[in-house]
């Protein structure tokens, strides 16, 4: 898959979806290709968080530890980013994530990420944006579980 | 040292001073004699004076004597010459003593300038030697670099001068004077009229130089001031940059040079001025030569041939007396200097010759306890850091000294290494003052680690034996040519007053780190590094550089094997698709084009980076291939993509470091660059510029960049060339580049990269942590680790150790302290950058290590934090400059002390 291939997939990323192709070309471009073969741990619960994965083909299992060992919660298909909060809120990674087949990645590192949102105001206004929906999301879903009950 | 400039250099050089003296008062025969003989060839044979009858002869070397009480004795009847031969004779006697002058003139300034120079060694050495003397309290308030300045720059005057003290007035006064007393005996009034402007100058001339010598004072004292500030500047970058004050030093940097502008200019000023009028003065004289000269001439009283004498004297008048005068500034001047650098070097309780002398035999062990009686040690500023301490350390025993911030154990540990010298009270091992012990026995039988770590720029191994080498233990057999170097050495150091020891001896006292010579040190080294925790950034190092091959020859004899055994060590753990090796016949998708391309490593300049490009060997072989236009297109389009992509970002953002084509320098160049050459037919390119944009290309890996641009016919084109290249290779680039050769070791690469073989893949997440450790399990399989540790040993820790972490400087410094197994271990927070696990860790590993072999040296320890106390036979608890407790950990524990409240 060559970098303009990549712009096209991080495109379809909803977070980034509304950024410039050419600020996409860049992020792409700094980032790592990385791939995993199905059963390797792309980072784990805990860890610190140094970057976010876009993924580019291939699936992923997010697992999150219990009393009873892990527990697969989500899974990832291509298109969607993975590990984006951590290193917006400098906190620890919430869950494991392990590919499921042979995958593909894009690594963003933590300090392009934020450099580049320093950089480009519209792109940060853009997460932001993404950010609030799934704030408002999460907010209608509580509400739904709360007057379920 | 002694005050007085003049009184030094003849107390150091008289008999040379004298010889020079009578080799001086020698030439002036040949001097004088040359003086007369113009008048004798001008009156005699150009004038025909006693030539007067055709065919007339003269005697010529005449020798007869008028003896009293014998009358004349004639020796030599002389050759009887006529007119010419007279004239060509008198002529030959000239040039003959002009040779003799010159050959006088050449021996002195030779033996002088060898004089000068040897004086200066010797105050330059005189000068290290008190530095090496200082007590320590001097170094807390000089700067280095201003001590630096004073030995370099500040006596290197003293040098030149130091030939001429004595000499210059011998020889141009007697030049003077031989001058004005034949300007006497032509004719006494001329005489007196150069003695006149002579005393002028000689009062006028020094009164205005008075000026000169208190801005030359001035000129040094803030020429110093200046280096110092500039030291401080290196020395203190980080804070500059940290506190953004760059601009700060800049107006303080430039304050003083405005400041030494004004000093220097007001210097030139007067220095013209005194010139001027010196000239001025010398030339008044010929002035009334000629006139008067002239006139008792025309009036009979004087013959042409004594007023051309006179004049020709006079010549040499002047140059003597302005020598002379300069000669006195010069001696003014360098006594400022000298003084000046003297007042600098004069310290009160300056460390005794015999404390450093030098001991070859090592002394026996210390087997008196040390103790400190009613100590008291306070700061600069009076402060009381320890207030009558009085405590004892018995060999073998183990203490923890605990301090509050303001305890004082730090001050203890320092007087216990004699860095801190007691206000009152003292240190003392068993009956003997600790300060009166030569530093042969508390050097080597004492170790002495801090926070505080200084390394000499030298490899980790030259810092890690530096506690080893107290005195030259072989004597080294020199021969031929050098054995006549060394002799001529060794007389020179001794003429100078430096020591003779040979730098070039095995100053390792291998002993004393318990081994028997070079081969059997590794493992003493091995385990001190292991204590410290210290080998495994020692083998990353190793790792990360190139190995000399004259001295690790097992890793390049092994090469092969090793190899091989990372490949079946990878495909055994299925992660051969980790590293892509290199094969002569294969593209390597891994490496850059350009690694493709040479497939080797570039041994010189001529074949490394932005050079290849442009080398015309090189172009020539990748237009054979056909590939000269596919990369300049490949390169135009990288070019454009990295424009594309980079040309908005400011030029020290931190995405530079992705873009291994070109440096944000670089960006402006090739978007003006793309500009001119977009459309451009590649013939009509030139050299340069393809060069420019085809070097692009060569750094360029089709899975980490991903522009597309790497094709199978491309890839094996590029093989072609590289087999191409090598085929036709011309000498003069046959060491310029170290082909790749799966069964040869590549003496310009790095281990790692030898031990590889290929490059790590781009796409796989960890691998190189992960390649690392196999590596390292396979050297050990292999017995190479040693070897590789060795290699690391090589690293060269740069000024003051920076290129190494503060963490791995200090365990550098405890594993030296250890090396040296001494019987008395003090160490000052020696692990204050490393964290508390880790400290204690290497604790733990230095009580075990310091102990081996049935050991048992007495260690003192000033702990960072109160808990480690438990792994010491005794701990001992300051506060505000008092020994509070004393017990050991369990009975402080139980108690209700300071201790136990810094434990919780």
């Amino acid at each position: 898959m060559l970098l303009k291939d990549e712009v096209g997939m991080l495109q379809r990323v909803p977070l980034f979806s509304g950024i410039e192709p050419t600020k996409l070309k860049l992020l792409a471009f700094t980032s790592d290709r990385v791939s995993y073969s199905a059963g390797q741990i792309l980072f784990r619960q805990g860890d610190e968080g140094d970057a976010a994965y876009v993924i580019l083909s291939g699936r992923a299992d997010i697992l999150v530890d219990s009393d009873r060992g892990p527990i697969k919660v989500a899974e990832l298909v291509p298109n969607s980013i993975v590990g984006e909060i951590a290193i917006l809120c400098n906190s620890s990674r919430t869950a494991t994530v392990r590919a499921a087949s042979p995958l593909e990645v894009l690594r963003i590192r933590k300090d392009h990420f934020l450099r580049l949102m320093k950089e480009f105001p519209e792109m940060t206004i853009e997460i932001l944006r993404v950010l609030a929906d799934r704030l408002s999301h999460t907010t209608a879903d509580l509400i739904d579980a709360r007057s379920a009950k | 040292m002694e005050p007085s400039l003049a009184r030094y250099i003849w107390t150091h050089t008289r008999k040379q001073q004298i010889w020079i003296l009578m080799i001086v008062l020698l030439s002036m025969i040949p001097y004088f004699m040359s003086f007369d003989l113009p008048k004798l060839i001008v009156n005699g044979p150009i004038q025909g004076r006693g030539f007067e009858q055709p065919g007339a002869i003269q005697p010529f070397m005449r020798l007869h004597y008028n003896l009293p009480f014998i009358g004349e004795v004639q020796l030599f009847s002389g050759f009887q010459l006529d007119r010419k031969e007279t004239l060509f004779a008198l002529s030959l006697v000239f040039l003959l003593l002009v040779v003799i002058n010159g050959l006088f003139k050449l021996y002195i300034n030779t033996y002088k300038g060898r004089l000068g120079e040897r004086m200066l060694r010797r105050i330059r050495f005189d000068l290290v030697d008190r530095v090496l003397r200082f007590p320590p309290i001097y170094f807390k308030r000089v700067k280095s670099a201003e001590v630096a300045t004073m030995v370099k720059d500040e006596v290197e005057p003293l040098g030149g001068f130091i030939g001429d003290a004595f000499l210059q007035p011998v020889l141009l006064g007697g030049q003077a004077l031989t001058a004005m007393l034949f300007i006497m005996v032509q004719n006494v009034w001329l005489g007196m009229i150069a003695v006149v402007i002579v005393v002028i100058q000689i009062v006028l001339i020094p009164r205005m130089r008075r000026r000169l010598i208190v801005l030359g004072r001035e000129r040094q004292l803030t020429a110093r001031a200046l280096s110092g500030r500039v030291g401080e500047i290196v020395d203190g970058i980080g804070a500059v940059h940290v506190h953004d004050t760059s601009n700060y030093e800049r107006a303080d940097i430039a304050a003083r040079l405005g400041l030494i502008f004004k000093i220097r200019f007001d210097l030139y000023q007067w220095k013209f001025m005194v010139k001027f009028l010196n000239n001025f003065l010398a030339q008044l004289t010929p002035f009334l030569f000629y006139m008067i000269g002239g006139y008792l001439v025309i009036q009979g009283r004087l013959d042409v041939g004594q007023l051309v004498a006179v004049i020709g004297a006079y010549k040499d008048l002047p140059g003597p007396m302005k020598e002379l005068i300069d000669w006195d500034q010069a001696r003014q001047d360098v006594q400022v200097k000298y003084q000046q650098v003297v007042e600098q070097f004069t310290v009160e309780g300056l460390i005794a010759p015999r404390i450093g002398a030098l001991t070859i035999d090592d002394p026996g062990p210390m087997t008196n306890p040390l103790s400190a009686i009613s100590l008291s040690i306070a700061d600069d500023g009076g402060a009381m850091l320890l207030d009558r301490i009085s405590l004892q350390v018995k060999p073998g025993e183990t203490v923890a000294l605990v301090s509050t911030a303001t305890g004082g154990a730090e001050a203890l540990a320092e007087a216990f290494a004699r860095l801190n010298w007691p206000d009152s009270g003292r240190v003392a091992s068993g009956a003997d003052d600790l300060l009166e012990l030569p530093e042969a026995v508390t050097g080597r039988r004492m170790s002495y680690a801090s926070s505080d770590v200084f390394l000499f720029q030298a490899s980790i191994r030259d810092n890690l034996l530096y506690g080893l080498k107290h005195a030259p233990l072989t004597s080294v057999p020199y021969e031929g040519a050098a054995a006549d170097q060394h002799r001529w050495n060794i007389d020179e150091a001794r003429r100078s007053g430096n020591p003779d020891l040979d730098i070039h001896s095995d100053w390792v006292n291998y002993a004393s780190a318990g081994a028997t010579g070079s081969h059997d040190l590794f493992e003493a080294v091995r385990r001190v590094l292991d204590a410290v925790v210290l080998s495994r950034d020692i083998l990353d190092l190793g790792l990360r550089s190139s190995a000399d091959l004259t001295r690790h020859t097992e890793l390049a004899r092994r090469i092969v094997e090793l190899r091989a055994a990372l490949r079946t060590r990878l495909e055994h753990e299925g992660l051969s698709g980790l590293v892509v090796p290199f094969e002569p016949g294969a593209y390597n998708k891994e490496a850059t084009i350009g690694q493709n391309l040479l497939f080797g490593a570039a041994a010189g300049p001529q074949l490394a980076d932005k050079a290849l490009a442009a080398n015309p060997y090189f172009a020539s072989v990748l237009r054979q291939a056909g590939l000269d236009r596919t990369l300049y297109e490949m390169g135009m389009e990288i070019a454009e993509q990295a424009i594309e992509l980079f040309a908005d970002l400011p030029p020290d953002h931190q995405f530079f470091q992705q873009l291994a084509f070109m440096s944000a320098e670089e960006i402006p160049a090739y978007e003006t660059l793309l500009q001119r050459l977009k459309n451009r037919p590649h013939e009509a390119v030139s050299e340069n510029d393809r060069a420019m944009i085809v070097t692009l290309s060569f750094a360029y890996i089709e899975p980490r960049h991903r522009f597309g641009l790497l094709s199978d016919e491309l890839m094996s084109k590029i093989v072609a060339a590289r087999n191409r290249f090598y085929e036709n290779l011309p000498p003069e680039l046959q060491n310029a580049i170290e082909r790749y050769d799966p069964a040869k070791y590549i003496a310009a690469a790095t281990v790692m990269d030898n031990v590889l073989f290929g490059r790590v893949g781009n796409n796989h997440p960890d691998a190189p942590d992960r390649i690392r450790s196999i590596v390292y399990d396979i050297l050990d399989e292999l017995g190479l680790y040693a070897e590789l540790l060795d290699v690391g040993l090589d690293f060269n820790v740069g000024a003051g150790g920076r290129r190494l972490t503060g963490g791995q400087r200090q365990k550098l410094d405890v594993a030296r302290a250890l090396l040296k197994r001494p019987d008395f271990l003090i160490l000052n927070r020696p692990l204050s950058a490393l964290d508390q696990r880790m400290q204690d860790k290497v604790l733990r590993n230095v009580l075990e290590e310091a102990r081996r072999d049935g050991r048992s040296p007495a260690i003192v320890w000033v702990v960072t934090n109160p808990a480690m106390g438990m792994m010491f036979d005794r701990v001992i608890v300051f506060d505000s400059g008092q020994l509070v407790e004393d017990g050991t950990h369990e009975t402080l524990l139980a108690g209700n002390g300071i201790f136990k409240e810094l434990l919780s």
